[in-house]
């Protein structure tokens, strides 16, 4: 069976488009909102080019904080993880066999229990221990970051040791064997064999206990006390209104993300060739072409495009001002909105006139008789109450109205009067005119 | 240069669970000398060495090493070193750190470490090559260095289990000659582990032979070739006729042998069945296929096989000629090549002869792999 029928690879070609679409989709336009002046977090309309967002970020107090508070949490989570996994995971592979798979279901339970329960057990649980031992309400057993060090490693663990006997397996114990045969004491041949064997498991533990750590929600809502991390930050953010700023935050993360990962692995095929031409890795170094690992690898040189990108636009933020565009934009605001509101004025006016003229009328035969027709007091009362409740109008009932329909996200409506009647005076890049 | 240090076996059994690797163990090994233990795959060796060493306590027995016994003394504390079978270089850390290992657990400075380094690369023809990684060195070299690492450690027995079976026959030859003269020069007790006859015989002052998990003879190379000790030393080291049959008659160490498909042979008693093979009893008897030769006269009352000509072959050294005796007994001879013009031609009807104190006649018993 032949598979090169065109069918059969446009087919392809546009699943791969979805997918890397579904994939990739929403942290593109995430970052590019980041760069768009517009004060809630959209791609279209687009305003202006701005970097603005990353000063309003470094700004916020709330979201530094939180930054840090992740990253305390974050290493020591990666410390406690990292030493429980490692030893679970000896104790799984020198276990006596038949009890080898009841430890392994009890120490792999926490991946599977879900994280709220985690999270509240680890409240209640050193709750319960800070009575016991008589500690005041404020003891560090009560500490946000402590509690949340504690739950998120309960089952960060279970993924680090998961990590560690993955590597363990493939290790001859004949080497300790003969460290022991040599005159080592276990714990030398544990620290000068077996540690540097899986030092590239304690790495990649570590970097997965940080991540998982990082971006951890469910457990942490429980413990944070007094030490909001960044995921918890956002969250409450979101539930009172966001900027851009927040798509800036995901962009710099998405970056280093990318960054550290195109880093890595440039250096893991350095270190592949290096070792298949038998030379020592430092020898290995950039003439400037494109390296070997480049060719017939388009996924890292999107990636190296990508970063460039993200380098070249900081770049350019240092150059480009976006004040003259922000300018133009406000004044292209103003007179949109002074069209509008002569368009009102002209439109009350116009009313007027036809109640001037009608209103002798008022006694005709025709209007007398209130309640004979039905269609024609629709249109009049319309006119009667000044149109207050055509859709154009309701905006002008306040500033909430204004907020509500921005934090719907509703695209059509931004360009039709909803926004422009009153010439965005609540958009927050505008509030400071 | 060290006094070698003796080790004795007493009654040692290893078992795990039900199964018996090692039955009634009784080995004693001489202090300084080059012993072996020769036995097919799978018989128990490696769980000897093992106990020796310390990984592995026996299940009954004692093991004495230098007149100490050896029970509750870890691997680590023992004046043993093991060269494992399949080396366990270390593989992250350089050939000359490897070397040194036994010295950087003492807390040995680097500097004095490295001088040591080199000196053992020397020995071992490496020089130069320390700061390579094991994996950078061919199987040879590895060989080395493993033998280098366990000679730093200073042990009083040095435990090889099969270093050289990996390596190729040049090589392993080689090697052969290296470890002898290696043992000779530092004078420590080498136990040396094989499946390879040869190997054990080229080298050992003494060998044991062992057959899942039984050690049925102990002595030196000559006595295992020449007068095994059962019918699976016979068979498993060098390369034996064997005819069955039933003693027919005994008399001053030598027997007649009735054999089921070649007639009566007559044949010395091997040594260790002295006194226990009577007249009437399943025997075996076993003759090597360069104790045949082309009769002289074939018609006098001697030993005679009479066998035809099926296949020859060269091997420079000898002659190897495959006969086929009455009823389908299939029969090696091996003539020594001196060069002149040879005898035997194919399908040639020949009568063969053998020394009576060359042929051996041991109970019927297990032969190996079979
Ligand atoms: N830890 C163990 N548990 C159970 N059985 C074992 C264990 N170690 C060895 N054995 C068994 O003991 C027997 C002897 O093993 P050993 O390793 O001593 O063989 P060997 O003579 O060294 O063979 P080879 O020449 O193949 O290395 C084998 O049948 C093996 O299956
Ligand atoms: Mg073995």
């Amino acid at each position: 069976m032949k598979s090169n029928s065109p069918l059969i690879k446009i087919f392809l070609g546009l699943y791969l488009v979805i997918f890397f679409g579904y994939l990739l989709g929403p942290l593109v336009i995430m970052s590019i909102t980041g760069f768009n002046s517009n004060g809630f977090p959209r791609v279209a309309p687009w305003e202006c080019l701005t970097f603005e967002w990353f000063e309003v970020l470094s700004n916020d107090k709330r979201i530094i904080n939180g930054i840090t508070n992740s990253f305390i949490v974050g290493i020591g989570t990666v410390i406690l993880s990292v030493v429980m996994g490692l030893a679970g995971s000896l104790v799984l592979i020198q276990i006596w066999p038949k009890l080898r798979s009841t430890y392994y279901t009890i120490v792999i339970a926490p991946i599977l229990i879900p994280g709220v329960v985690l999270g509240i057990s680890t409240l209640v649980f050193w709750d319960r221990i800070n009575v016991m031992l008589g500690f005041s309400s404020d003891s560090f057993l009560h500490n946000g970051i402590f509690q949340t060090i504690l739950g998120q490693s309960t089952f960060i663990a279970s993924y680090c040791m998961l990590v560690f006997v993955a590597r363990l397996q493939r290790f001859d114990t004949g080497l300790t064997e003969a460290a022991l045969d040599l005159g080592a004491t276990n714990a030398q041949a544990f620290r000068k064999i077996l540690l540097p064997f899986l030092r590239p498991a304690i790495a990649s533990a570590a970097v997965l206990a940080f991540l998982a750590s990082f971006e951890n929600y469910n457990t942490t809502t429980f413990t944070f006390g007094k030490f909001p991390t960044l995921t918890i930050e956002l969250a409450q953010k979101v539930r009172y209104g966001i900027n851009p700023s927040i798509s800036v935050l995901a962009f710099i993360i998405v970056a280093l993300t990318i960054i550290g990962a195109l880093s890595f692995e440039i250096y893991q095929r350095r270190k592949q060739l290096a070792l298949a031409n038998g030379a020592p890795v430092g020898s290995v170094s950039g003439n400037f072409q494109l390296p070997k690992f480049m060719r017939g690898n388009p996924a890292s040189i999107v990636l190296l495009l990508v970063a460039l990108g993200g380098f070249s636009s900081i770049w350019f933020a240092n150059v480009y001002s976006p004040d003259a565009c922000k300018v133009e934009v406000r004044e292209q605001k103003r007179l949109i909105q002074q069209e509008q509101i002569e368009a009102i004025k002209q439109q009350q006016l116009l009313r007027q006139q036809e109640e001037a003229q009608q209103g002798p009328d008022i006694f005709s035969p025709d209007n007398s008789l209130v309640p004979k027709t039905d269609s024609e007091p629709a249109t009049q009362g319309g006119g009667s109450f000044g149109n207050v409740f055509a859709p154009q109008n309701l905006d002008e009932a306040g500033p909430e109205s204004d907020a509500k329909e921005d934090a719907g996200g509703s695209e059509a409506s931004t360009t039709n009067s909803g926004n422009s009647t009153f010439g965005n005076v609540f958009d927050p890049s505008n509030l400071d005119q | 240069m060290k006094d070698g240090v003796s080790i004795e076996l007493q009654d040692v059994w290893i078992r795990f669970g039900d199964f018996v690797a090692v039955r009634e163990a009784n080995v004693h090994i001489d202090g300084g000398s080059f012993f072996s233990f020769l036995g097919p795959s799978g018989c128990g060796k490696t769980t000897i060495l093992r106990s020796v060493s310390g990984f592995l306590d026996p299940s009954e027995g004692k093991i004495l090493i230098g007149g100490k016994d050896m029970a509750g003394i870890g691997p680590n504390k023992r004046p043993t070193a093991l060269i494992f079978q399949n080396l366990a270089l270390f593989p992250l850390m350089k050939v000359w750190e490897n070397i040194t290992f036994s010295l950087e657990v003492q807390g040995v400075g680097k500097a004095a470490r490295r001088k040591r380094a080199d000196e053992l690369l020397d020995m071992i023809a490496l020089t130069g090559q320390g700061d390579k990684l094991p994996s950078e060195l061919s199987g040879g070299q590895k060989q080395r260095v493993a033998i280098a690492r366990a000679l730093c450690a200073e042990p009083d027995v040095l435990l090889l289990d099969e270093p050289l079976s990996a390596l190729d026959l040049k090589l392993r030859q080689h090697m052969r000659t290296e470890l002898r003269q290696i043992q000779k020069r530092v004078g420590i007790t080498f136990i040396y582990i094989t499946h390879d006859q040869g190997e054990a015989l080229t080298m050992s002052d003494s060998i044991a032979v062992m057959r899942h998990g039984i050690i049925d003879q102990i002595s030196d190379g000559e006595a295992i070739y020449d007068d095994p000790a059962t019918p699976f030393v016979a068979s498993f080291v060098g390369e034996n006729n064997v005819f069955r049959g039933k003693v027919k008659s005994i008399d001053n160490g030598m027997a007649v042998v009735a054999t089921n498909r070649t007639g009566d042979l007559r044949c010395r008693i091997g040594t260790a069945a002295l006194g226990n093979l009577q007249t009437g009893d399943d025997a075996m008897v076993f003759i090597r296929p360069e104790a045949l030769s082309i009769a002289a006269d074939a018609t006098d009352a001697g030993n005679h096989i009479k066998a035809l000509v099926i296949n020859e072959e060269f091997e420079g050294l000898a002659y190897h000629v495959f006969l086929e005796g009455d009823a389908g007994k299939e029969i090696k001879m091996s003539i020594t090549n001196q060069g002149k013009a040879r005898e035997t031609s194919m399908n040639k009807e020949l009568v063969l002869e053998f020394n009576p104190e060359q042929a051996i006649v041991l109970p019927f018993g297990e032969l190996a792999s079979e």
